[in-house]
């Protein structure tokens, strides 16, 4: 068991380097170095910077020197939670970012509960019930979860919103809570917004669990402990739920350490089509204008965040499942 | 070879004489046969590949060409019929109206004016194999300018849907295709390294592969496709993009080897091929290759699917293909916001095609898997 945490915090904390060096490579990659960007971008806005501000700005940043130099010295300022400013927004990043940071990982979070809350029940009803009308029909469901990608779910289900029932479905606060501070009213004004992006975010992870709970609970239900259970006269309910639906959980839960990571990634999307106040639409608008610091700390954060939710949610599952927690001693 | 000239017949074989002497490939083709959805799907990828060969052909008009006449018009049928039965067929021309209020003057359909419809017939110029030609599956004569077979509507800037989805069909196809090469490259190539040293160049592919999979990619996809420059060539981002999404995607394909390459190390007829005094070289690729060759291909055509996803998606951020390069992505960026969705449902019309393709791989793919282990 403590060789397996072991395991996962050190994997944890490579993915953590790794990402740290992609996040720096994306702010270097425009060509000329980033101070140079800086002061071409304030003199386009009318601004300038005196030829010793952007010396010591690039004595800061290490720039001339060679680049794991840099690396290291951007890489200590981060840890201190310095996370340089935005070139677009003259703010800091960590102004910018805000509260966009959280709510991602909680529509990711939600979407994981979702998935699993969904995935569950409904794999187990299609394998129990093999070839029922329901099971044909979460087949179906489960294809087209696994074929639409879900920005274009998103898309189509704004499309039938605003056409069919004259609402608009984008967002997650209304708008007299968009800009308020945090209140028990804003709370639950969210709480009332997030179900739908939550569930179109889910919907194909979700599909692609329902398959295989269904394929790995039909292997079990044919072993001959299943007879055995019944012709001893347990209840068929008792029988199913408490021997072949947990033997058929495990790679359900080696599943989910990349379930979260995707989940993530598909939020930035969704949110763009559907307005959400997330990171999502700021990383793009960031991209696009290249105003690099604020994009690679939200990949950074983003990743970060990423590995420390996928390492709680398999301290949870090794809570769970007893043969993770014994399988590693 | 001339027994049937002779009157002398191939000897009747029972089904499971047939069974025991049918080679590797025609006993994954009859598991194949079986599976009535994945044929299906496969005649469905053919097509659509069919369409990426041979799409300006199919288009009907430039799908570069702006005009400001024909903007947001809705898709327009083909009439076959004129009304007295006669087959001759035709497409509805344009007309100018000033609006009573606005005074501006806008295009709408005009229903008693007769486009002739020609069947391989000249159009806009294109290249094909190399030859320049203008021959289109079908074509207007004689149109006046706005004058358009619009199957499937126009866009904002007066461009037919139709030919564009045909070009992008083929964009979003090939980009698939290339991103798999690539992916299947390194899977192959790392997976096997993996399997075949172990130790410590295993350990260091495994958790890389484990890293890369416990990342969030879009936004690592996004940094990376922002930071090409944006005087790069249409062509050259095309295949810095290809690359950006196979370096990220290649780990399943890698696993997948690994995986099978391990289990068949332990078969009997390795061991005899070794014993036989076989070199490695040939084990792999004489021995074990034809045993794994089929679940590579499954693999591969579970991985399209997601390489075109990614592309798609990427484009439709914007920060994938540019303009004037067309893809389902790009196609889908003109129906992003619900304004002009509302406005022009028609535009959501690659929709369609991305669904299509992708449900179609994953069916072809589920069929190649089930038919990759005839033994089982």
């Amino acid at each position: 068991m403590i060789a397996f945490i072991t395991r996962r915090l050190l994997l944890g904390v490579l993915t953590v380097w790794m990402i740290s060096v992609l996040s720096f490579a994306i702010i270097q990659l425009p060509p000329g170095d980033f101070v140079d960007a800086y002061i071409a971008n304030l003199a386009a806005s009318g601004s300038s910077v005196t030829a010793e501000a952007a010396d010591a700005m690039r004595q800061m940043y290490g720039l001339g020197q060679p680049v794991y130099v840099q690396y290291l010295k951007w890489i200590t300022r981060i840890v201190t939670g310095d996370f340089g400013e935005s070139m677009e927004w003259r703010r800091p990043v960590t102004e910018v970012i805000g509260d966009r940071i959280w709510l991602t990982l909680l529509l990711s979070f939600s979407a994981l509960i979702v998935t699993w809350g969904l995935a569950l029940p409904i794999g187990i009803y299609s394998a129990v019930r093999q070839y029922s009308l329901a099971d044909y029909l979460f087949t179906l469901v489960g294809f087209l979860g696994i074929a639409i990608p879900n920005f274009l779910l998103a898309l189509i289900i704004m499309y039938f919103a605003f056409t069919q029932l004259g609402m608009s479905v984008g967002g997650l606060f209304s708008a007299e809570y968009a800009l308020a501070p945090w209140s028990w009213g804003r709370v639950w004004d969210l709480i009332g917004h997030l179900p739908l992006p939550a569930l179109i975010l889910a919907l194909s992870g979700t599909a692609q669990l329902i398959r295989i709970m269904r394929a790995n609970l039909l292997d079990e239900l044919r072993r001959p402990y299943v007879v055995t259970a019944r012709a001893k006269g347990l209840s068929e309910r008792w029988t199913i739920i408490k021997y072949p639906v947990r033997a058929a959980l495990n790679p359900f839960a080696s599943n989910i350490a990349y379930l979260f990571p995707a989940l993530v990634s598909s939020s930035v999307i969704i949110s763009i089509v559907l307005g959400l106040p997330t990171v999502g639409p700021l990383l793009v608008k960031a991209l696009v204008a290249k105003d690099m610091f604020l994009a690679g700390s939200i990949v950074l954060l983003l990743g970060v965040l990423t590995v420390i939710g996928t390492f709680i949610s398999d301290l949870v599952l090794m809570w769970v499942d007893p043969r993770l927690r014994h399988q590693m001693d | 070879m001339f027994g049937f000239l002779f009157g002398r017949r191939k000897p009747k074989l029972s089904q499971a004489e047939r069974f025991a002497v049918a080679t590797q490939l025609q006993l994954t083709w009859w598991r194949f046969r079986r599976h009535k959805v994945a044929m299906i799907s496969a005649v469905v990828v053919a097509l659509f590949y069919l369409v990426a060969v041979a799409a300006d052909f199919l288009a009907t008009t430039d799908p570069h060409a702006t005009d400001s006449r024909t903007s947001y018009i809705a898709p327009q049928p083909v009439h076959f019929f004129e009304a007295d039965g006669s087959f001759n067929p035709y497409v509805n021309g344009l007309k100018g109206v000033r609006d009573p209020k606005t005074f501006k003057l806008i295009y709408t359909v005009d229903p008693s004016r007769h486009v002739r419809v020609d069947f391989f017939a000249p159009g806009y110029e294109y290249s094909f194999l190399g030859l320049t030609t203008n021959t289109h599956l079908f074509a207007l004569r004689n149109p006046e300018r706005g004058d358009g077979i619009f199957i499937l509507g126009t866009d904002q800037l007066g461009r037919d849907v139709w030919s564009r989805l045909m070009v992008a069909t083929r964009v979003s196809l090939t980009i698939g295709l290339v991103g798999v090469s690539i992916s299947l490259f390194l899977g192959v190539l790392l997976g096997g390294l993996s399997a075949l040293y172990g130790g410590v160049i295993d350990t260091v592919i495994q958790r890389t592969i484990e890293v890369i999979r416990s990342m969030p990619t879009i936004p690592l996809w996004l940094g990376l496709a922002a930071a090409l420059p944006n005087d790069w060539s249409v062509t050259q981002v095309y295949f810095s993009i290809t690359i950006i999404i196979s370096l990220l995607a290649w780990t399943d394909l890698a696993r997948v080897v690994r995986g099978k390459f391990l289990a068949l190390r332990e078969e009997d007829f390795v061991m005899a091929a070794e014993l036989a005094g076989a070199s490695t070289g040939r084990i792999i690729f004489r021995h074990m290759l034809p045993s794994f060759m089929s679940h590579i291909i499954a693999a591969v055509s579970l991985a399209l699917p997601a390489m075109i996803i990614s592309e798609t998606s990427l484009s439709f951020l914007g920060l994938g293909l540019r303009p004037p390069a067309i893809s389902w992505g790009i196609l889908l960026q003109d129906a992003q916001s619900i304004q002009s969705l509302a406005l022009a449902p028609w535009l959501l019309a690659a929709a369609v095609p991305v669904i299509l393709v992708i449900l179609a791989f994953n069916f072809l793919g589920d069929g190649l898997r089930d038919a990759a282990d005839p033994y089982g």
